[in-house]
C-alpha cells in the first residue's frame, strides 16, 4: 500500500485527536469515579453569625497595666502563642502600643501627656479590602463572608508577603518551633510550626460554638464590645454611629473593622 | 576459554555480589510485620459497651481507604466554611469535624493508631507539627 504524504499527514491527525479524547474521557472518569461524597454538613446551632463583625475598644476602661496584661494573656494562652525570649522573634496577636505608633500622623505637639504616653490595645484589623490577602500567593488568607481575615496555616508557604502587606505589623512569623515556648498548651486548640505566619483570628473557633472572642470576654467590662456592624442595634454600630472614634491607618483605604473610643463614654 | 586476570576479576565480582544483594539475603527469612493498628483505647471500649459495637466516623474499609481525604475535606469545611458538624453517610450521627477534638478523643493511641501503618508504609504526614498528639500513658505491651 502506498500513501502520499497528504494522506498520511490525515490519518496522524485524526488518529491523535481521537487518542487524546480517549485519553481526556477516561481521566475524567477515573476522577469522578473516585470522588468522596461532598460532606453532610449539620452546622452548630449555637454559631455565632454576623454580616461585618467588627470591634470598639473603648480606651476609657482600660486603667491599669493589669487590664492590658490580662486581655493579652487570655488570647495567647488560649491559642498557644508561645512567648520568646528574644523580642525578634517576638509572635504577637494582641498587643499594645503607645499612640504615636498606633496612629502616627494624629499626634501633635500640644497635646497632652496622657494621651501621648497612652498604651493602646492592637490587634488585626480584619480590614474590609486587606493587603495581606491581595499578596498571598496560596491563599492562605482569605476573607470570610463575616468580615473576618482568616488563615489556613495547612497552606502557608511562609513567604511574608502578608507581612510585608499588612500596614498594622499584626503578622507574625515562626522564625523558631514553638512549640518549647509555650508555657501551657491548651489541648483543644493547635500551635503553629516553624515558617508559617498567624495572626489574630477574630476567634473564629470560639464563634462558631457560640462563644464571644477570648479577648471580648477578659477585657474590664465594657472595654472591648464586638458585634455586627451591619446590624444597626448591635453595640458596636450604635457606638460607631453616635460617637466619635478613630481607625488605625483608615486613609490607606484598607477598611480596618477595629474602632477606637478614646475619650471614653462619660467625656467623649 | 582462558580469564586474564581471571582471580581478581572473580573476586571482584563476588564482593560486589555479596555487597550488592545484602538486603535481600540479609531477610530471607524474616517475617515483614504487617502493621496491626490498633482500636483499643478506653474511649473506644467505653464506647463499645455502651453501644454494643465499635464504630467510626464511617466503616472500616472506607476508613482505611479514604480517611486522608475525609481529613482534607473536613480541614477546608472547618477553616473556610465555618462548618463544624460532619454527619456520616453510613450511621447519620453527627461528629464533630476535629482532629485534635474529635478523632484523637477515641483514637487517643497515636503510636499504635496513626504511626503503626504511617511508619510501615513510610508516609509522614505533618498533622503533629502543629495538631497536639494527645498523652500517651506508657504501657508495656
Amino acid at each position: 500500500m502506498s500513501m502520499d504524504r497528504r494522506d498520511f499527514l490525515k490519518a496522524a491527525g485524526i488518529s491523535s485527536i481521537l487518542g487524546f479524547g480517549a485519553s481526556v474521557a477516561s481521566a475524567a472518569n477515573l476522577i469522578t469515579g473516585k470522588q468522596l461524597l461532598p460532606p453532610q454538613v449539620d452546622r452548630n446551632k449555637e454559631v455565632l453569625t454576623a454580616k461585618r463583625w467588627a470591634m470598639v475598644v473603648d480606651m476609657s476602661r482600660f486603667r491599669t497595666d493589669e487590664d492590658f496584661t490580662k486581655t493579652i494573656e487570655a488570647c495567647h494562652s488560649i491559642h498557644n502563642v508561645p512567648s520568646f525570649p528574644n523580642k525578634k522573634d517576638e509572635i504577637k496577636w494582641v498587643w499594645k502600643t503607645g499612640f504615636e505608633r498606633a496612629f502616627p500622623g494624629h499626634e501633635n505637639k500640644y497635646m497632652s501627656e496622657h494621651l501621648k504616653d497612652m498604651p493602646f490595645l492592637l490587634l488585626c484589623n480584619h480590614c474590609d479590602n486587606p493587603p495581606c490577602v491581595r499578596v498571598c500567593p496560596t491563599q492562605a488568607t482569605y476573607k470570610l463572608p463575616d468580615g473576618i481575615t482568616m488563615q489556613d496555616m495547612h497552606r502557608c508557604i511562609g513567604c511574608r508577603f502578608c507581612m510585608a502587606g499588612c500596614p498594622y505589623g499584626a503578622r507574625s512569623f515562626n522564625y523558631r518551633d514553638p512549640r518549647p515556648f509555650i508555657k501551657n498548651e491548651n489541648k483543644e486548640y493547635p500551635t503553629r510550626t516553624k515558617g508559617v505566619v498567624e495572626k489574630c483570628t477574630f476567634c473564629t473557633e470560639r464563634l462558631s460554638v457560640g462563644k464571644m472572642p477570648a479577648c471580648v470576654e477578659a477585657a474590664p467590662p465594657g472595654g472591648l464590645l464586638f458585634g455586627d456592624l451591619e446590624d444597626p442595634n448591635s453595640d458596636v454600630r450604635k457606638i460607631v454611629t453616635e460617637k466619635y472614634t478613630i481607625r488605625r491607618k483608615s486613609e490607606l483605604g484598607t477598611g480596618p473593622a477595629i474602632y477606637y473610643l478614646i475619650g471614653g463614654g462619660e467625656h467623649a | 576459554m582462558k580469564i586474564y586476570n581471571g582471580g581478581p576479576i572473580v573476586l571482584g565480582i563476588a564482593i560486589f555480589l555479596a555487597i550488592a544483594l545484602f538486603p535481600f539475603y540479609n531477610n530471607i527469612g524474616k517475617v515483614n510485620a504487617t502493621p496491626k493498628p490498633k482500636v483499643d483505647t478506653p474511649a473506644i471500649l467505653e464506647y463499645e459497651k455502651l453501644n454494643g459495637k465499635k464504630e467510626c466516623v464511617e466503616s472500616k474499609e472506607w476508613m482505611r481507604g479514604e480517611h486522608m481525604q475525609l481529613l482534607n475535606q473536613w480541614r477546608d469545611s472547618v477553616v473556610r466554611d465555618y462548618n463544624r458538624g460532619y454527619v456520616s453517610n453510613s450511621n447519620h450521627k453527627r461528629f464533630d469535624m476535629s482532629l485534635q477534638n474529635g478523632c484523637m478523643k477515641c483514637h487517643s493511641n497515636k503510636k499504635k493508631f496513626c504511626d503503626e501503618c504511617h511508619n510501615y508504609l513510610s508516609v509522614k504526614p505533618y498533622c503533629w507539627d502543629c495538631h497536639i498528639q494527645p498523652k500517651e500513658e506508657e504501657t508495656k505491651s
